[in-house]
């Protein structure tokens, strides 16, 4: 679960990881109060959304006056903010934060997560803070210094150091930088983050470091013992549909093909995506019934495909296991009196219990349920049922 | 032969009595798996399935000599009940159980590590030895004994794969679904070597999917170590750039983890690469008829 930069700005100042004044604003006059509250002479207006590159593609403002406030924050509420990390169709922004305009000395980067082939936390640092650190570790990836961070030691001197000195700090800085990334590994830690990530974490003209960017996303299963985090999630943030499918079991995303996939399983979702090109066709959707496949799930499993008006065809396809594919069968056949199913469905059974399974599609005889023999003949008769050539 | 368990395998399980443990142990034990018997805190002296239920991994350990632990308690308590397997001397704890935090993963891991024990999973089917043991959620009756040997990251593409290398005639020798989580414990890397060296296992098919670099690895590895024929399939190849917030999983990884990196890394290691998850029965069939 992603939170927003106001909010893991919350999160920082209660673990003593510096940051400036700011305050988050749903509407213009809401803007205006907190940029007075705040005082100085000098502010920024900064879209929250759950996405980076929000500064160039103009979503965080320089404010000289109220004013200049006032503009902004009109201008920013309610636009559509694309990004190269929203996808194309862009995010809405419902809020924005208003924070003391910062005294900028040196931009540097720093982030926080879960090394898997160490099997422990790194922190990273760079000196190339600012806007496109993604650049930096394609191109020139010795200006990243690394630490992995035993937790059964926690955050030593040492590993701060490391950085520190990594990042070529003058040596009456460096207490400075550690007490910081020190502060920072706590807020990783304790709240069972997935990442955090400071870009840029500034040098400000009076030799102070401060983290003027927030991103943090956190293990979704461990939710369950920070419900103060839990409480941050912002529905606004996610695809409805995807989180109706949730409140049901599954697991939907939507994309941008016609032919709508149901299918057991992620692994075998997606490569039930991968046939689907491969036979030239495009998936409409990942959708990951789960185990059960029983007539409900599938039901919902159809109406979730359904609203996508793309969808030409649907290509059921479920390895029956434990849950056998005869029952599966009648599942599909009660689903379709559940919801109703206009276009063609491919059903591809395999494993357990196969041959019943086609026997009782077949004699159910329902005019837009084909059976297909296999994997590749279920692909190949979806692709061609989306254009219409079955 | 096989690689980690087999008949005589004696297994206990933890989180027995629970609805999931009751029901696949049950499974287990008609597969023909020599379950010994199994943990609840609390109903330690009853018996279930016919097996007694002791309150510690250590007393089970020590009155009926298990080797492996199947482990289906909820995601809260995992670390907790690896780590007590791990101190109790198990050599093996295959993990089931969905959900389970990462951090608490990550502590579970590092502690069995030093006490020698290694794991499956989580999140994962397990672990069966085609017609001797079966050790997880699988359909049993998929696995027809053979001399192909799987690794697999994901499921339901485990009992896909077998299911082709079956109808193509051939078995398997040993499946192991290896999970997809952050932090999971015997990966290609570790299990190649063990296929390499079992005298049965002819061929190895392995499943990957986007995401991390172990896949990467193993084609490293395989290059410098396998001389059995490895066929592959990675799942995930047209699966669109997530929307991401931040940074830093691409710094790290250096690579991003796409199916396209790893299936060059994978053909570059002399690996048969296949681009349709339909096409894994084939090529192994392929492979093994040179
Ligand atoms: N309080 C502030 N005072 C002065 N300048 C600021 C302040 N906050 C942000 N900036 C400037 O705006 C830029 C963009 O803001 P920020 O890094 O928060 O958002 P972003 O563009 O979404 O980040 P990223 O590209 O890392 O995802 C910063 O690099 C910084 O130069
Ligand atoms: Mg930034």
């Amino acid at each position: 679960m992603n939170i927003h930069e106001y909010q893991a700005k919350e999160i920082f100042r209660k673990y003593n990881v510096p940051v400036p004044q700011g305050r988050v604003a749903f509407t213009v006059d809401e803007a205006v109060e907190a940029a007075k509250e705040l005082g100085g002479k000098l502010w920024v207006v900064k879209a929250q959304i759950h996405a980076g590159g929000r500064g160039l593609g103009g979503g965080v403002k320089l404010a000289k006056s109220i004013d200049e406030v006032r503009e902004w924050a009109d201008k920013i509420l309610g636009m559509t903010l694309v990004t190269h990390q929203t996808g194309p169709e862009g995010k809405v922004v419902h809020k924005v934060y208003i924070e003391e305009g910062a005294d900028i000395a040196k931009e540097y980067y720093l982030g926080m997560l879960l090394d898997r082939a160490a099997e422990m936390p790194v922190m990273m640092a760079s000196t190339e803070g600012g806007m496109e650190i993604e650049k930096v570790a394609a191109e020139t990836p010795e200006k990243i210094v690394k630490v992995n961070i035993d937790p059964t030691i926690g955050f030593q001197g040492f590993h701060g150091r490391k950085l520190a000195f990594g990042l070529g700090l003058p040596k009456e800085e460096v207490g400075t930088f550690i007490k910081f990334a020190s502060a920072l590994y706590n807020a990783y830690m304790d709240n069972d983050a997935e990442m955090v990530e400071i870009n840029p974490l500034i040098k400000t003209g009076d030799g102070k470091f401060l983290a003027l960017d927030a991103k943090m996303g956190f293990d979704d299963n461990a939710l369950y013992r920070h419900p103060d985090i839990s409480e941050m999630r912002d529905l606004e943030e996610e695809e409805p549909t995807e989180l109706e499918a949730k409140a049901h079991g599954l697991s939907y995303i939507k994309l941008d093909g016609n032919v709508g996939c149901m299918v057991n399983g992620a692994g075998l979702a997606m490569a039930t995506m991968d046939i689907i090109k491969h036979e030239g066709g495009e998936p409409a959707n990942f959708l990951d019934v789960g185990g059960g496949a029983n007539p409900e799930t599938v039901a919902k499993g159809f109406e979730i495909i359904l609203k996508d008006p793309n969808v030409k065809a649907i290509f059921v396809n479920i390895f029956g296991g434990i849950v056998r594919c005869d029952r599966v069968a009648n599942g599909i056949l009660e689903a379709t009196k559940i919801t109703d199913v206009t276009v063609p469905v491919i059903v591809r059974l395999d494993g357990t219990n196969a041959e019943e399974a086609a026997e009782i599609l077949r004699n159910a005889n329902i005019e837009n349920i084909i059976a297909a023999e296999n994997l590749s003949d279920g692909a190949r008769k979806a692709v061609a049922a989306a254009k219409g050539e079955l | 032969m096989s690689i980690l368990v087999n008949k005589d395998t004696k297994v206990i399980v933890q989180g027995f009595t629970g609805k999931e443990g009751t029901f696949h142990a049950s499974q287990c034990i008609d597969y023909g798996t020599k379950i010994v018997g199994g943990v609840t805190p609390g109903k330690g002296g009853q018996e279930h399935l016919g097996r007694p239920v002791f309150n510690t991994v250590a007393e089970a350990v020590e009155t009926t000599g298990a080797t492996v632990s199947m482990i289906f308690v909820p995601p809260a308590f995992v670390a907790d009940a690896v780590m007590e397997a791990a101190e109790a001397g198990i050599e093996l704890a295959v993990i089931i159980t969905e959900g389970a935090p990462v951090r608490d993963m990550m502590y579970a891991k590092m502690y069995a590590t030093k006490k020698g024990m290694s794991t499956i999973g989580p999140n994962c089917p397990g672990i069966i030895t085609a017609e001797e043991c079966k050790i997880g959620i699988m359909p049993g009756m998929i696995f027809k004994k053979g001399n192909v040997g799987l690794i697999s990251k994901s499921g339901t593409l485990t009992y896909e794969a077998s299911h082709q290398v079956v109808q193509e005639g051939f078995g398997i020798t040993t499946a192991v679904g290896i999970g997809g989580d952050p932090i999971i414990g015997l990966s290609y890397k570790q299990l190649l070597p063990m296929f390499e060296a079992d005298p049965e296992t002819e061929a190895i098919v392995m499943i990957g999917e986007i995401g991390g670099d172990l896949e990467i690895q193993a084609a490293a590895y395989i290059k410098e170590n396998i001389s059995k024929p490895v066929v592959a399939f990675i799942a995930g190849q047209t699966a669109p750039k997530g929307k991401r917030m931040g940074h830093a999983g691409a710094i790290i990884s250096g690579g991003s983890g796409t199916a396209a990196e790893k299936m060059a890394a994978l053909e570059a290691a002399g690996v048969k690469v296949v681009v349709s998850p339909a096409e894994i029965g084939k090529a192994v069939k392929e492979v093994l008829s040179k």
